[in-house]
């Protein structure tokens, strides 16, 4: 197992030296901590295929350094760098049995039979595959098969790194949780470093303790699930991760606080770095955190109730803002007023962003 | 106008695909078929298309039967999981081709096209090819095509299953506004999804197995699921249950648990019965002074758009919790849990109808077929 150490870190399918805006990749530099599971989100083109070409090693990068443990592996071939692969459908060798399928990479390897037996009992029973070890791997089920190419990655001691990408998408919805618990387990109970590739929020943010979300080239934050849903460092990241998305709002400087249109929000602590941020202003909150309520009084903004969507366990509430459109969710025990409204942005729960970026308070 | 399904079965090679099908399609109405995968769904969609034919019972429009009607002599327009467009053609010719087929003139076509590519917001894209569109977009263009012909009866088989969530959640409310408006065609909507029917509204048509299990306002069935089926295909997750036994005045649930049998549940009868409980119910906190406790173990915590599911284990009981935002428990951690008598569901233990359903929300009974 590895430590995985990216500096600076940048691809460009063209010309080497082009300008930055084209590099599929935009440099970056990021170390990730061995044993540790780890997600790369994005929306289709934004790199994250890229990006596990270049862990994995079938691309070379354009600028910058890979370390594995300290060591550089950046010239290093695939073969070399002891990483082991799951694929969106289940490779397999069809006409071999379960065991054989496990064994294969240890046989490869030249490893001892005795070794290979118990390494491949080991792995089986983790798998709750023990009692398919004699089968055809052929008879088996889409997410029995996507185990067994996961066990093979699991049975080579020396594996750096297991890069997994997009490993459910042949798994039954019904099925998949249960695929995800498995995979959770395997990570807490062997300290593997993983790296999971995937479109899919929910997925990222189920299996992963950090997760990278990506678009266009660039990283656009590394953080935990909660960090990524409480705190989104940009705006991009505050739309892609939570449904619905974070309600993002075009704003401007005031005294101890932000305007939205001509409404005053006070925001005492974030004032300071809104009065200084370069670019355009935007004000980030998610529906989650939207307090509404049928009195006015400090802080308050008068909002118009627009239509009220009536989700069975929660209401989601369209708010219109002199023209801008708010979502707060509200949970259906609680009563909301008829058409007039008055909503409150809790400061702890509210970003304030410059260009797409966030400010840190206080600075 | 009215399509009337009467005693309708559906087999194919012994195989029963639906089974005694009883349903009565309005026009102006919005309907949603909701059912997990292999639930009869697609089948119901092509029985109303003309696609297939009924092996028994009657289907009668306005009267008339219409079992022997080609599909080619329908007002019929389908779209489909997989969005289908010409990939030759550019999108104008893919919206205007079933309008030339039906031999329209050009100013007609031109009028129509202007409509719904302004409606459906892909006016900009009229000369691009399908291949050049996002997922979103294409789905768009096979709307725009099928809402083009102004067809009687508009069948829409899960269109948003393979789009990713994001685009999901801008479509659903575009799809809302434009069935809720429609007051010319009969609207059938198929999906699995719990959350886009009720965001979707409308009249709900509950398919389980290849039967109708319920039928009614979308909401009043969320409130009011007329059997334990209709309960855990009408909630995501599927709603939690229990065993339990009414003896005296008490409930005992299968882990040991014991509720006072009083409020909406002083009427069941003694005996076993089943019992059930919302994700949404079950909570981390105490919410009420009357709030049960129990202690479970994390098997999974799942993070599903902006919320956490928490599938627990206790005393041989698998739930699931809903918990608001995005939250993370280590794997087999000790986790204590909340619910409140007066949010359980109660169930019969012999044919699963609905005995007790929390009664501060929406009044009314539900219809149960069959």
């Amino acid at each position: 197992m590895a430590r995985i150490e990216l500096k600076d870190v940048g691809h460009c399918y063209g010309p080497a030296g082009g300008r930055l805006e084209d590099y599929a990749l935009q440099p970056f530099s990021h170390v990730w901590e061995d044993g540790g599971a780890y997600a790369l989100l994005g929306p289709s083109g934004c790199g994250k295929t890229t990006f596990l070409n270049i862990i994995s090693g079938l691309v070379h990068p354009t600028r910058g350094r890979v370390l594995f443990d300290g060591r550089d592996v950046t010239a290093l071939a695939t073969a070399q760098r002891n990483i082991a692969q799951v694929f969106q459908f289940p490779v397999i060798y069809k006409t071999k049995t379960v065991h054989d399928n496990l064994a294969f990479p240890l046989r490869c390897r030249n490893v001892e039979e005795t070794e290979i037996r118990r390494r491949v009992q080991e792995v089986a029973a983790l798998l709750n595959l023990e009692s398919s070890l004699k089968k055809p791997a052929r008879q088996l089920t889409a997410d029995a098969k996507q185990l067994i190419s996961l066990g093979r990655g699991l049975v080579r001691e020396d594996v750096a790194a297991i890069l997994l990408d997009e490993p459910l998408t042949v798994i039954d919805p019904q099925q998949k949780w249960l695929l995800r618990r498995k995979l959770k387990e395997i990570n807490t109970a062997l300290k593997q470093t993983m790296v999971y590739v995937t479109h899919d929020q929910n997925e990222a943010m189920t299996f992963a303790d950090h997760v990278a979300v990506m678009d266009q080239g660039k990283v656009m934050q590394i953080g935990t699930p909660q960090e990524l849903f409480e705190c989104p460092q940009h705006t991009f990241v505050g739309w892609f991760i939570g449904s619905p998305a974070m309600n993002i709002l075009p704003c401007t400087v005031a005294e101890g606080g932000v305007m939205i249109k001509d409404k005053k929000v006070p925001l005492p602590a974030l004032a300071k770095a809104a009065a200084t941020a370069a670019g355009a202003l935007e004000l980030g909150i998610r529906p989650e955190f939207v307090q509404i309520s049928d009195t006015p009084g400090a802080g308050a903004l008068g909002v118009d109730i627009r239509e009220i969507e009536n989700l069975g366990n929660y209401n989601i509430v369209m708010l219109d803002l002199d023209g801008l459109e708010i979502k707060a969710k509200i949970s259906v025990g609680n009563p909301l007023p008829d058409r007039k409204a008055f909503i409150r942005l809790p400061e702890k729960s509210t970003h304030i962003y410059a260009s797409g970026q966030r400010l840190n308070p206080g600075t | 106008m009215s399509l009337i399904l009467e005693a309708v079965g559906s087999m194919a090679e012994d195989q029963m695909h639906l089974a005694d099908i009883n349903l009565t399609f309005e026009k102006g109405a919005f309907y949603v078929v909701l059912g997990a995968t292999l639930a009869g769904k697609t089948s119901l969609l092509r029985l109303l298309s003309g696609l297939d034919q009924p092996t028994s019972g009657a289907i009668t429009m306005d009267g008339r039967n219409i079992v022997e009607v080609p599909v080619w002599k329908r007002r019929v327009s389908m779209v489909y999981q997989q969005f289908i467009n010409y990939p030759h053609l550019d999108v104008r010719a893919n919206i205007a081709f079933p309008l030339q087929r039906a031999g329209l003139p050009g100013d007609e076509i031109d009028a129509r096209i202007n409509e719904v590519t302004a409606l459906l917001g892909i006016g900009e894209l009229l000369r691009r090819r399908p291949g050049e569109l996002s997922g979103g977009q294409q789905q768009r263009v096979a709307l725009a095509r099928s809402l083009v012909k102004n067809a009687d009866l508009l069948l829409l088989d899960e269109p948003l299953v393979n789009l990713d969530y994001k685009l999901r959640e801008q479509l659903r409310p575009e799809f809302r506004s434009l069935f809720g408006n429609n007051t010319s065609a009969i609207i059938v909507y198929s999906t699995t999804e719990p959350l886009e029917a009720l965001m979707l509204g409308g009249r709900i048509i509950i398919l389980d197995e290849g039967r109708v299990l319920q039928t009614g306002d979308v909401h009043e069935a969320f409130h009011n699921p007329a059997c334990e089926t209709v309960a855990r295909v009408f909630n995501d997750p599927p709603m939690n249950m229990i065993s339990a036994d009414v003896a005296g005045e008490r409930i005992i649930l299968g882990d040991g648990l014991v509720l006072p049998r009083s409020g909406h549940l002083a009427g069941l009868p003694p005996g076993p019965c089943r019992i059930g409980i919302r994700a949404n119910d079950l909570n981390l906190e105490q919410s009420a002074a009357d709030d049960m406790e129990l202690a479970a173990e994390v098997q999974l915590s799942e993070v599903n758009g902006s919320e956490t599911y928490i599938h627990i284990h206790h005393n041989e009981v698998s739930w699931v919790v809903r918990e608001d935002g995005v939250h993370s428990y280590a794997l087999g951690s000790g986790i204590r849990i909340r619910f409140n008598p007066g949010r359980l569901f109660a169930f019969s233990s012999a044919d699963g109808r609905l005995l007790a359903a929390p009664d501060n929300l929406v009044s009314g009974s539900a219809v149960m077929e069959g």
